[in-house]
């Protein structure tokens, strides 16, 4: 089975010099979660962003490979990109409040999507509009058409944004942070819904978040970036068993996993900031805030593949 | 948006009646309006029976709510210069002022729109920095010297348009052209600043990431937040184009009601300076009515309250 | 250097120049602004046909030398543009202040009398004033600052009501400092680089005003060497010596453009907006 998105080689620079991006590399199969976990900074997001040829004006993208099916997305000009965009890729992003506009209605700004990808009738746009409202979970659906964002929830809204997502069947749905800026019963909500949509839609999810609470109840393969790489890419089950790299047990010790953190055991910390890295950084970003750090860690760094899908960057081969 | 309005309309009707007694302490300013009507070779006598004749030996309460009564009903004197009614001459000067007025905001906003846009897509470009100098050149350009310089150029030596009147159409363009300048530069500011501002919201990532043309992502979602203090700072510059219209239509010698005003002014007819004092801030009341309105239109936020 | 600081430079420049030219006019200007010589009417500059060495920029309907009316009307640009902006921020300083550190029904007024200042119409008032006064040098200065004060109070106000809570306001005030004294100590003092970004605005708008009042006669009287009534008495002449107008045309062009250019450039350096 080929990959819906492969990545290989990703960097991004932004014109300060930050490099948010350094030699990423992922694949999200048809149907699948992919969890990328991290830090706020870690350049997650910058990484959905590219995907999507959505970075701020001013940074740079290159990649070895990045295709979506069988389009190059390295190769295509952004006009061609957007064809794709709202089609066969789509996004949600963290912030629901804001990232629906005040000025037009639900309908019109779902209908829209299906109008500029599908060239159907406006009537059309808002049949389906309904149909995915309902689908969301969001009642009377007919009546929240014709509502304006400011009258609708946080909740409400990101669910909109889910359905706006899912106008024209997509394949691959990137989710950035989508419950972080949500109350926590509601954030359980639209996790469950978008579980049930994947399943349903055989989506394939790539799901961007900080939070190892939804990782483990979201993912089948989990990316963690620290710093702009991916420290350690694993099967879900796999990292949570047996993480490798100690960032990533440095995360799992900070926070409850249910069902895999005992009552009463205390949580741990990691110490320290994010350093800031500009370009032509060398050796590992961690290592000021590793308790294994040696003096090999300011040189390269190695890849470790310790099984046929779980890859770690670090010094101790085989940690 | 009914309590809103409301409460703008009340406000109107407050800043209108402060503007009445502006309008009226303005020709008391002088002290004795008796001897500025009659001029400076009036005899004594003279200043006498003219105080008499308008009134203006009684108490000045009294002067001022014979006179904001009879304003407020539609009768705003008689000028002493033509012998008519006020009104009459301002009803028949108004419509060319108002005409190069909407012409004046007509050139602006289609120059102000397009350039701001392009500025705010190419933000801190040279572009950018090319349209920063149209604002500031629009700014420093004394209003009546352009107008002289164009009627010069395109009058004299090119002669394309008529230097004066406006007995064709043509006779409104470089008037027009002469006003749009007045108001280019603050148009194109908040247009700039609206569109950059919108241009790096949340909701236009969202229009990009659904795939939407660049035109309509720009022209559809983002204009339309970027519009509303545009609408409300083009309602007041039109105001200001018409209080500005005097200068204007002193150069190009258009009959309208700011050249009436100039005139009424040197010829000391001071109810006709009044009465225009008060149909322009009316004119400009008015116009920031329509500007919330038409916000409450543009704002679905506003409507809903 | 960026283009930013480029740009106020060139506003320093002009503004320092006119400024030396204004103070200096005295010595600068080859001849007697006002002497009058009917036998040297209209002499073009000295780079056009008919130019004589003795009058750079030529003179005018009077025999008046050119360039020295030129060089006393900046002294009057700049003396009307500085008066004007000290009465009229005087004036909205004070509104703003009281309005917004005060609150309530005092703020209420303060922003009604904001509301219904842009209703007059500025340059039909002024010309009624000047009219009904007489035009002079203090009139203008008066009648524009009476009328140019709402800026100054909308900054005030916004400013005053940003630092009023700060600490150390609240300070001063718990150690029993009078009001008076935290609005002249502690508020003027950190809202004066707001304020003084508006005067220079203001003050190139006021230069236009004075100009454009002079133009249509009831600015200052004749036979001061007013630019806006250079322009004024060229009028009549500028469609055979187009140079009658554009002489003083650029010379009020360039200072405006090099008030509003510093004035730009100094809200940028201490990040404050002054804006309409």
């Amino acid at each position: 089975m080929r990959p819906v998105l492969e990545i290989t080689n990703l960097n991004v620079g932004f014109p300060d010099g930050t490099a948010a991006v350094r030699g990423v590399s992922l694949q999200v199969m048809p149907g699948e979660t992919h969890c990328v976990v991290g830090e706020s900074g870690c350049g997650k997001s910058v990484t959905a962003l590219s995907v999507m040829n959505l970075l701020p004006r001013g940074a740079r993208r290159s990649a070895d490979v990045m295709r979506f099916h069988d389009h190059d997305l390295t190769r295509m000009a952004d006009r061609h990109i957007a064809r794709l965009r709202g089609d066969k890729m789509a996004m949600i992003f963290q912030e629901p409040m804001t990232s629906l506009n005040p000025a037009y209605t639900i309908g019109s700004q779902m209908a829209e999507v299906l109008e500029r990808h599908r060239h159907v009738s406006r009537a059309k746009g808002l049949d389906r509009a309904a149909e995915l409202l309902g689908k969301v979970g969001i009642t009377a659906p007919g009546m929240r058409l014709g509502q304006y964002p400011h009258q609708l929830s946080g909740g409400l809204r990101q669910r909109v944004m889910i359905a706006m997502a899912l106008m024209c069947d997509p394949e691959l749905l990137i989710a950035d942070e989508p419950t972080t800026a949500l109350d926590v019963t509601v954030q359980a909500q639209i996790l469950r819904l978008l579980k049930s949509l994947q399943q349903q839609l055989g989506l394939a999810l790539l799901l961007i978040t900080h939070d190892l609470g939804v990782v483990a109840r979201m993912a089948q393969r989990v990316s963690v970036m620290y710093a702009g790489q991916v420290v350690e890419s694993a099967d879900a089950k796999a990292l949570f068993a047996a993480p490798a790299h100690p960032y990533t047990r440095g995360l799992l010790d900070c926070v409850p996993i249910p069902g895999k953190t005992a009552p009463g055991e205390p949580l741990g910390s990691i110490p320290g900031v994010v350093p800031r890295i500009g370009e032509g950084y060398v050796g590992c970003a961690f290592r000021d805030r590793c308790a294994y750090a040696a003096p090999a860690c300011k040189g390269e760094i190695p890849r470790n593949r310790l099984s046929p899908d779980h890859e770690t960057i670090c010094t101790r081969s085989g940690a | 948006m009914r309590k809103f309005l409301l409460r703008r309309a009340i406000l109107a009707v407050m800043v209108m009646l402060t503007v009445l007694v502006v309008a009226f302490a303005l020709t008391r300013l002088s002290g004795d309006l008796a001897v500025s009507i009659a001029g400076p070779n009036a005899t004594a006598e003279d200043v006498v029976t003219i105080r008499k004749n308008y009134g203006l030996d009684r108490p000045l309460p009294a002067q001022f709510v014979d006179w904001a009564v009879a304003a407020a009903s539609g009768d705003l004197g008689r000028s002493y210069l033509y012998r008519a009614p006020v009104w009459g001459l301002i009803k028949e000067r108004l419509p060319i002022t108002v005409c190069l007025g909407l012409i004046g905001l007509g050139f602006a906003l289609a120059t102000a729109i397009p350039l701001g846009i392009l500025a705010a897509m190419r933000e801190g470009t040279l572009l950018d920095r090319a349209i920063g100098s149209v604002t500031l050149i629009g700014q420093a350009m004394p209003s009546f010297w352009l107008g002289l310089l164009l009627i010069i150029t395109f009058g004299l030596k090119l002669q394309w348009l008529p230097i004066s009147g406006v007995d064709t159409w043509d006779g409104y363009v470089m008037p027009g052209i002469v006003l749009a300048f007045s108001a280019i530069p603050a148009l194109l500011r908040l247009t700039r600043s609206g569109m950059i501002e919108a241009l790096s919201s949340d909701y236009i990532r969202t229009a990009r990431a659904k795939g939407l043309s660049t035109s309509s992502i720009v022209l559809k979602h983002a204009l339309r937040n970027a519009a509303m203090p545009v609408v409300s700072v083009a309602a007041v510059q039109l105001g200001f184009m018409l209080g500005g219209s005097i200068v204007i239509e002193t150069v190009f010698a258009l009959h309208g009601v700011g050249y009436l005003a100039w005139e009424s002014i040197s010829k000391n007819d001071f109810p006709v300076v009044q009465a225009v004092v008060l149909v322009l801030a009316t004119i400009y009341v008015g116009l920031t009515l329509l500007a919330d309105m038409m916000n409450a239109v543009l704002d679905p936020r506003l409507r809903g309250g | 250097m960026n283009p930013r600081s480029i740009s106020t430079s060139l506003g320093l420049l002009i503004v320092g120049g006119v400024l030396a030219i204004a103070l200096g006019a005295d010595l600068l200007a080859p001849h007697d602004p006002f002497a009058q010589d009917l036998s040297q009417r209209m002499i073009p500059p000295r780079w056009m046909d008919g130019g004589t060495p003795d009058h750079l920029f030529g003179t005018d309907q009077l025999g008046r030398d050119y360039l020295s009316r030129l060089i006393f009307g900046a002294r009057i640009s700049l003396l009307i543009g500085t008066l004007t902006v000290v009465t009229s921020g005087l004036i909205g300083t004070t509104l703003g202040v009281v309005g917004g550190y005060f609150g309530g029904r005092t703020d209420d007024a303060v922003m009604f009398a904001i509301t219904c200042r842009p209703a007059i119409p500025l340059i039909l008032v002024a010309l009624t004033v000047v009219a009904l006064i007489g035009s002079s040098l203090t009139v203008v200065v008066l009648t524009l600052g009476l009328l140019l004060w709402e800026r100054f109070a909308v900054v005030a106000r916004t400013t005053t009501m940003q630092i009023r809570n700060l600490d150390y306001v609240a300070a001063a005030r718990a150690a029993g400092a009078s009001t008076a004294h935290i609005l002249i100590r502690e508020i003027l003092p950190n809202i004066l680089t707001h304020l003084i970004v508006v005067a220079t605005l203001e003050m190139a708008l006021a230069i236009l005003l004075e100009a454009a009042l002079s133009f249509l006669g009831l600015g200052v009287p004749p036979p001061l060497p007013s630019w806006g009534l250079m322009i004024a008495e060229g009028k009549d002449y500028m469609f055979f010596s187009p140079w009658v107008i554009m002489v003083p045309g650029i010379a009020l062009f360039i200072l405006v453009f090099g008030i509003n250019l510093l004035g730009d450039g100094m809200r940028d350096l201490l990040g404050v907006s002054a804006r309409r």
